[in-house]
């Protein structure tokens, strides 16, 4: 039935006003003057929604926890921390830099989890020559084959900890022949090849290579593939799939048999207060644990467990120096961030000794130089801890090669370094 | 002539935006190109869904294939855009037409599922074929096409009227199409298929057409969708995409074109504005959904048309 006319008019006019405004509302949008005395603006991405909010919220209540401990203050102007949610996708992370730099003018842009968000950021940073870090986005890429100009990393490269990690599985344990099993994607890739490299460089041999998708529930089939025969597993795991791993491991009736080593995520903090014995005596390496015994890891452990409610992981510690670091290099320009080459110079100098991850200092391709730990599964005081047995001060990226060597190799891949001594 | 007000609605709102363009700052701009692409992707599935009844859930695959075409071809060996764009849109054509064989045969949930697992397909290939697609970390650094114009198309605006223009040249395409007697013969089948078949119509070849036609300029959309972010990566072809282009055609309308842009634009701005202001920006998007199938079952645009 045709509605009558005036009626049908009307709804025109409402819908074309209503798309009048849709359009029209970004221009009532505010731009911020960029004045000397008015707040430092810090734009700092993280997944709030979607699979990786939970350690999304250990980000920002990282930061947070930092930025109340300076009261929100450096160098005499005011600190305004800007969070988006990336939904842990490429494309909304872009988004939302672009609004983060274009529209609301921030002075530095922080924060970003997923390798793939990392890559698709690094484009547009350089192109709008924006002073950014990457906290925890560790694709070793970002400071090796395609060293970004304007970020610098506060967290690490993928596979920074595995390099000395198979250093000490060669001087202190019996494990000749390993069988890796690990996640099916870069970050997988690049874990397992960074212990392959090292360790078969020093006599050791990986045996076999086990490859899971993303979206395994049942690990049965792969874990009865894995030889019996090997001295040692290497298993890299990230959330979900490591509490189901972890568990499976033993269930199979492997836990015991076949010593477990990991990938720092395998026994995260993120994931370890879910586990049970399972877990425990699975050795891994990672630049923090929570129970590093130092004054300033404990005094961010407390304060941290006290704001969150839960026990500080690689992600919140990492987003908390994140800020210190951002904060020391606003200091070392004297509160002046608009002057952008002047903070990224600060930003690639900052050295600090005492963060809850230990010393930190900064190499030449922008990737951090800092202790990584080997830490052993235990249970102390009834809750399971990564305890340290073990710790490799000054850790380069590149471990002991000259950056311009370690570059001429290929980026670790799932074929790289090729898996000589399988089967 | 039943679609006018649709097409009234989308000149408006196509003149308003160019018209506003100009005045906004890179953020809001770089939005509307994205809602410009994004319209030319709902606008193609609504091919399919609004006008052959046929519920696809695998559309992000043709949409992925010509945004990789794009990403390797542009990275890897440097080539301009003419050549990406046919490359993109010769790919997209023939993975559809090669999914359409499979999933043409099927109806209904039958069909939804069929397309969902053959745009998984697509999915497994990106994120795996890793020496092609560089695996999930993606394809990053796609330059922004250089067509030897006077204009830069590295800057926002530009590149904003470029995609307007390419996303009109979508939209009119698909307009005469739906209005042409292919296109009258595809809404015949939405409506009755039996009877389209008594008539004496190839039901089978109509359906498998519009199939490819729908794929063709979601590869389309793809194509611009690579220049805008300059990154591609499986994210793009993953199941949720092809559901967000479903929702955006359900909430704009079904069936009229203008509609599934309006849906595009409607998605994208909240996405993004909502998400600024409250963390609980998905509990409002779900709410929209909810409002727009109790109130207006036949979408946004849909409310206001005559009832059929």
């Amino acid at each position: 039935m045709p509605l009558p006319k005036r009626e049908s008019l009307m709804r025109t006019r409402i819908l074309a006003s209503l798309m009048l405004l849709a359009f029209a509302l970004p221009l009532g949008m505010p731009a911020a003057p960029a004045a000397q005395g008015a707040p430092i603006k810090i734009g700092f991405l993280a997944p709030l929604t979607g699979p990786f909010a939970q350690i999304g919220k250990d980000m920002v209540n990282g930061t947070e926890l930092f930025l109340d401990e300076i009261k929100r203050e450096v160098g005499g102007r005011k600190i305004e921390l800007i969070v988006e949610d990336t939904e842990g996708q490429p494309a909304t992370a872009l988004n939302k830099s672009r609004k983060l730099v274009e529209q609301d003018k921030v002075h530095v842009l922080t924060g970003g989890l997923l390798a793939n968000v990392g890559y698709a950021l690094q484009p547009f940073i350089d192109g709008a020559q924006i002073p950014a870090t990457y906290p925890v986005i560790a694709a070793d890429d970002i400071t090796q084959r395609k060293p970004a100009k304007w970020i610098v990393r506060t967290g690490w490269a993928t596979s920074q900890p595995m390099h000395p990690f198979a250093d000490w599985a060669l001087k202190t344990t019996k494990y000749r022949k390993v069988v890796t099993i690990g996640m099916d994607y870069a970050f997988g890739y690049e874990t397992v090849g960074g212990f392959q490299r090292v360790f078969e460089e020093g006599g050791g041999q990986i045996v076999q290579k086990i490859w899971t998708p993303l979206n395994t529930n049942d690990f049965a089939p792969f874990l009865s593939q894995i030889r019996r025969d090997a001295d040692a597993v290497l298993a890299l795991f990230v959330g979900r799939l490591a509490l189901q791993f972890v568990k499976q491991y033993q269930e199979a009736g492997l836990q015991g048999k076949l010593p477990l080593l990991g990938g720092g995520t395998t026994t995260d903090e993120s994931v370890l207060p879910q586990m049970g014995d399972e877990a425990l005596g699975i050795v891994t390496a990672l630049h923090y644990s929570q129970a590093i015994d130092t004054p300033a890891n404990q005094k961010f452990a407390r304060a941290f467990e006290a704001k969150a409610g839960k026990i500080s992981s690689y992600y919140s510690e990492a987003t908390y120096t994140n800020m210190r670091w951002i904060t020391d290099a606003i200091k070392a320009v004297g509160g002046k961030v608009e002057d952008r080459p002047a903070l990224l110079a600060a930003l690639r100098k900052v050295d600090i000794k005492d963060t809850a991850r230990g010393p930190l200092s900064v190499d030449a391709y922008g990737n951090p130089v800092q202790t990584i730990y080997i830490r052993k599964v235990e249970r102390v005081g009834g809750r399971l801890q990564n305890t340290v047995i073990a710790t490799y001060p000054g850790v380069s990226q590149f471990w002991k090669s000259k950056p311009e060597d370690y570059l001429k190799q290929p980026l670790y891949a799932r074929e790289y370094p090729p898996c000589k001594y399988c089967q | 002539m039943r679609d006018r007000r649709g097409i009234i609605i989308g000149i408006v709102a196509i003149v308003v935006a160019a018209a506003v363009a100009p005045v906004l700052s890179a953020y809001p701009l770089t939005l509307l190109t994205q809602v410009a692409i994004v319209a030319v992707l709902a606008m193609s599935l609504d091919v399919l869904l609004g006008y052959t009844g046929l519920p696809s859930l695998g559309h992000a695959a043709y949409f992925g294939v010509a945004a990789y075409a794009v990403g390797i071809l542009a990275t890897d060996y440097q080539r301009g855009f003419l050549v990406c764009l046919l490359v993109g849109l010769v790919l997209a054509t023939l993975t559809a037409a090669m999914f359409g064989l499979l999933a043409i045969r099927a109806t209904g949930t039958y069909f939804l599922m069929i397309t969902l697992a053959l745009g998984m397909v697509v999915w497994g290939l990106a994120f795996r074929w890793v020496s092609m697609t560089k695996g999930d970390n993606g394809i990053a650094g796609v330059p922004r096409p250089d067509l030897g114009l006077p204009w830069n198309l590295g800057a926002p605006l530009p590149f904003f009227y470029f995609v307007l223009a390419a996303a009109l040249l979508a939209w009119a395409l698909l307009g005469l199409l739906v209005r042409s007697p292919f296109g009258l013969t595809l809404m015949g089948i939405r409506e009755s298929e039996s009877r389209m078949r008594a008539l004496g119509y190839n039901v089978w070849l109509h359906k498998y057409l519009a199939f490819i036609i729908s794929g063709a300029f979601a590869g389309f959309a793809g194509v611009f969708w690579a220049y805008y972010n300059g990154f591609v990566s499986p994210v793009d072809v993953q199941l949720v995409t092809s559901v967000e282009t479903l929702l955006m055609v359900a909430l704009g309308g079904p069936g009229t074109l203008a509609g599934p842009a309006l849906g595009a634009a409607l998605i994208v701005f909240l996405k993004n504005f909502v998400s600024v202001y409250t963390k609980r920006w998905l509990l409002i998007l779900g709410a929209v959904y909810i409002g727009v199938i109790l109130f207006a079952p036949r979408g946004v645009l849909g409310a206001f048309r005559r009832k059929p």
